[in-house]
């Protein structure tokens, strides 16, 4: 049968509407097996899965990983550190070198952007981007849209800001994807130095205020600052930039509306976001990385060509059809 | 050498003004007539080339070709075969070799090398600063006596506009241009493409125009400054047209050139990563490959050149950050340039033989670029008609690099003649 997303999932530039619809309800089933005493479902059973991260993370690769083995699958977590990457093998060795494993699928995390679709167009693999540079991050774009519909009901007609270091992020670029395919609108937030250009080209609206964006957005995306950029001279201080552009309670108090708060992590409190906020009300933070084990279980079953009307059924038995 | 008369072919000699049907009669390496009906005298050979266009051979101020010290990528001979091929008798060798061609022996190696090849000619360039470290001068006037026809430390900016301006000052004196790779290297700095819309979407760095456009703008202010030759390698930008034109208004001896891809490519070939389209200056935008058009129709640019830059077969096997910039040209230069302007309506023909050969010459101060009499017998017949399809497996230069692979293009090179010797036969064997 053919794959519903294709064989790889390397941004969500590349999907329809409906293929980002279709992983949100995948994920719903989903998040019923994380609640339950015995966290597993046979859907990818005898599969065999590489975490293939160039780059260190922490939550990424223990969500997909819980992700994987609650689904049945069988792993290995490959760091570029102590692995061959860092004795000078070339992506394209690298991608070989699995294939000639036989392996079932590679969830890939790279510095340079285009590596995820750079490995999927070489091995049969299916290939996951688990963020490439500052390309796509596209289960982190999806775990965001699936917690604003869970916590507004719907992504249609949300007004979404993005605030923080845009240029760097891919975060940003699959949030701005996935929340317009849905009908969203999006803001971004923060100094020009750090908006790309022609950003707005894309179809966003840019605010050079944070108190601007707070009028407007019913969500913030806070991005991370990272803290390096200050070195390379995007902006003179992080005290000013909080001063300037961090998402505080007194910030939000002025407006009268609810705002949720969203944040990828990992955060920097007092730098990009007040610790007030962050564990606010308002916050939804520990709700995305909740959403994150369920999101990547639906691409997972999805890309290895399970049929989504059985996602229920595979929670009970069977694997991909 | 049996004298040669090229019969019955389209004669277009810019440098003259020529364009009619004639006959061209080469005899002891050289052009000795042209004109319709010219007898053959005894023993020579006779080609019948009608339906082509005999031009003056074609003139590339700007290749890369490795040598010493990269040959598993390209030799001196494979280069001059791959220029012979694309219709090309001759070629001016960028000096970032490896060690770098910044003094009198290593520009007398690459001479020896050329003579050894007997194909195109190939004229070294050499470098302005010793080492390309954009510190000393090297000795202009020892490499200008071994052969060198211009400076560049091409393949870096000269980030130091006092170096800059007495590079100019200095190559005064041996009538050389001093040609410079446009770039200012703290806005450029870790760019891999051209600053704008798909950079954004892609997530890569970009590299704005300013950055060009900076030091084209101080490149002509110093060459006003110091009435020295500048010649600008690879303008890719319309704010760049618009410097050269004001500067050339003003008198500023100025000369600049384009490469076929900044004529015919953008920004967009960057899409899925495609690393063959990643190249320094980079693919730009639709307005500047209009503006770049117009101005080489209009003469504000000069020249077209291929920035030829052979890489290792799977150089561009790598993440869009990882791969080289640059990609091979000569086997493809004329018929990009034939067919998106010539047939695609910007230039005329003669337009195109000028920009390649005549007008390449005269910037350099070098022989060729015409069919007078009397002239060494550098000719290329070219074949306007026949439509082929790019395969670099096919290519004599040992790279394979390019972004035109599986283009169906028309006009290629299908004879040329260097020194009234035929180096490159369409069709021949070892050829595609």
């Amino acid at each position: 049968m053919t794959a519903p997303l294709g064989k790889d999932l390397v941004g969500l530039e590349d999907l329809s509407a409906d293929q980002i619809r279709l992983i949100l309800d995948t994920a719903e089933p989903f998040k019923e097996v994380s609640e339950r005493p015995i966290k597993k479902v046979p859907a990818l059973r005898g599969k065999t899965i590489v975490n293939l991260f160039f780059e260190a993370s922490t939550r990424t690769r223990i969500s997909f990983e819980f992700a994987e083995k609650r689904l049945s699958a069988d792993t290995v977590n490959v760091a570029a550190s102590g692995s061959s990457v860092q004795k000078g093998e070339t992506l394209v060795d690298t991608a070989r070198n699995l294939e000639a494993m036989r392996i079932d699928m590679v969830v890939i995390r790279h510095p340079s952007s285009g590596a995820a679709e750079f490995l999927g167009n070489r091995i049969r693999s299916n290939v996951i981007n688990a963020g490439d540079g500052k390309h796509e991050h596209p289960t982190q774009g999806l775990l965001d849209l699936l917690t604003i519909r869970d916590k507004l009901g719907k992504i249609d007609g949300i007004k979404v800001c993005l605030v923080g270091d845009v240029l760097h992020s891919r975060v940003a670029r699959s949030n701005i994807w996935g929340l317009l395919k849905l009908g969203a609108e999006v803001g971004v937030c923060g100094p020009d130095t750090l908006l790309p250009r022609g950003i707005e080209e894309l179809g966003v609206c840019r605010f050079r205020r944070i108190e601007e964006a707070i009028e407007w957005a019913d969500v913030l995306n806070v991005l991370r600052l990272q803290l390096e950029r200050m070195e390379m001279g995007f902006i003179p201080s992080v005290r000013e930039y909080y001063r300037v552009f961090g998402v505080t309670a007194e910030r939000l108090e002025k407006t009268m509306r609810p705002i949720t708060i969203m944040h990828p992590g990992p955060m920097n409190r007092g730098v990009e976001i007040d610790s007030r906020v962050a564990d606010g009300p308002h916050s939804v933070i520990l709700d995305q990385v909740t959403n994150g084990v369920a999101v990547r279980m639906a691409v997972l079953y999805l890309l290895a060509g399970g049929r989504p009307e059985l996602a229920d059924a595979a929670k009970r038995s069977g694997g991909p059809e | 050498m049996r004298p040669l008369v090229l019969r019955g072919g389209r004669v277009i000699d810019p440098s003259r003004g020529f364009d009619q049907a004639a006959d061209v009669l080469i005899q002891d390496g050289k052009i000795a007539a042209v004109g319709a009906g010219l007898g053959a005298p005894d023993g020579a050979e006779v080609r019948d080339v009608r339906g082509h266009v005999v031009a003056p051979g074609l003139v590339d101020v700007h290749v890369h070709l490795r040598e010493p010290g990269n040959e598993d990528v390209e030799t001196i001979a494979s280069g001059a075969r791959a220029a012979a091929a694309g219709g090309f008798t001759t070629v001016c060798a960028m000096p970032n070799t490896d060690p770098v061609t910044d003094n009198q022996a290593a520009v007398g190696f690459i001479v020896r090398q050329s003579v050894r090849a007997g194909l195109a000619r190939v004229h070294p360039i050499g470098a302005i600063s010793v080492g390309q470290k954009g510190e000393r001068l090297s000795e202009f006037g020892e490499m200008v006596g071994a052969g060198a026809v211009a400076v560049s430390d091409d393949g870096r900016p000269v980030v130091s506009s006092h170096l800059m301006r007495t590079a100019l000052e200095y190559a005064r004196t041996f009538e050389i241009p001093v040609a410079d790779h446009c770039e200012e290297p703290t806005l450029a700095a870790g760019g891999v493409m051209h600053e704008g819309l798909v950079a954004t979407r892609l997530g890569l760095k970009g590299m704005p125009a300013a950055a060009e456009e900076i030091m084209v703008g101080r490149d002509v202010l110093l060459a006003g400054l110091t009435g020295g030759h500048v010649h600008l390698c690879h303008v890719s930008t319309r704010g760049s047209v618009a410097l050269i034109r004001n500067a050339k208004d003003q008198g500023v001896r100025v000369t600049a050139e384009v490469t076929p891809h900044h004529l015919t490519l953008t920004e967009r070939d960057c899409e899925r990563y495609d690393t063959h389209a990643k190249m320094n200056p980079p693919l730009r935008e639709a307005a500047d490959v209009a503006a770049l058009r117009a101005a080489l129709k209009e003469g504000v640019i000069d020249c077209i050149a291929s920035d030829h830059a052979p890489h290792a077969y799977d150089a561009k096997e790598a993440a869009f950050d990882d791969a080289p910039f640059g990609i091979v040209g000569l086997e493809t230069a004329f018929a990009v340039a034939y067919t998106e302007l010539v047939a695609g309506g910007v230039l005329g023909l003669p337009e195109l033989v000028h920009r390649m050969s005549t007008a390449p010459a005269a910037a350099f101060r070098l022989p060729g670029g015409t069919l007078k009499p009397g002239a060494a017998a550098d000719v290329v017949v070219l074949d306007i008609t026949g439509r082929w399809t790019v395969d670099p497996a096919a290519f004599f230069s040992k790279s394979r690099n390019t972004p035109f692979a599986g283009r169906a293009l028309t006009g290629r090179a299908a004879l040329t003649i260097v020194d009234g010797k035929v180096v490159h036969q369409a069709g021949a064997p070892g050829g595609s």
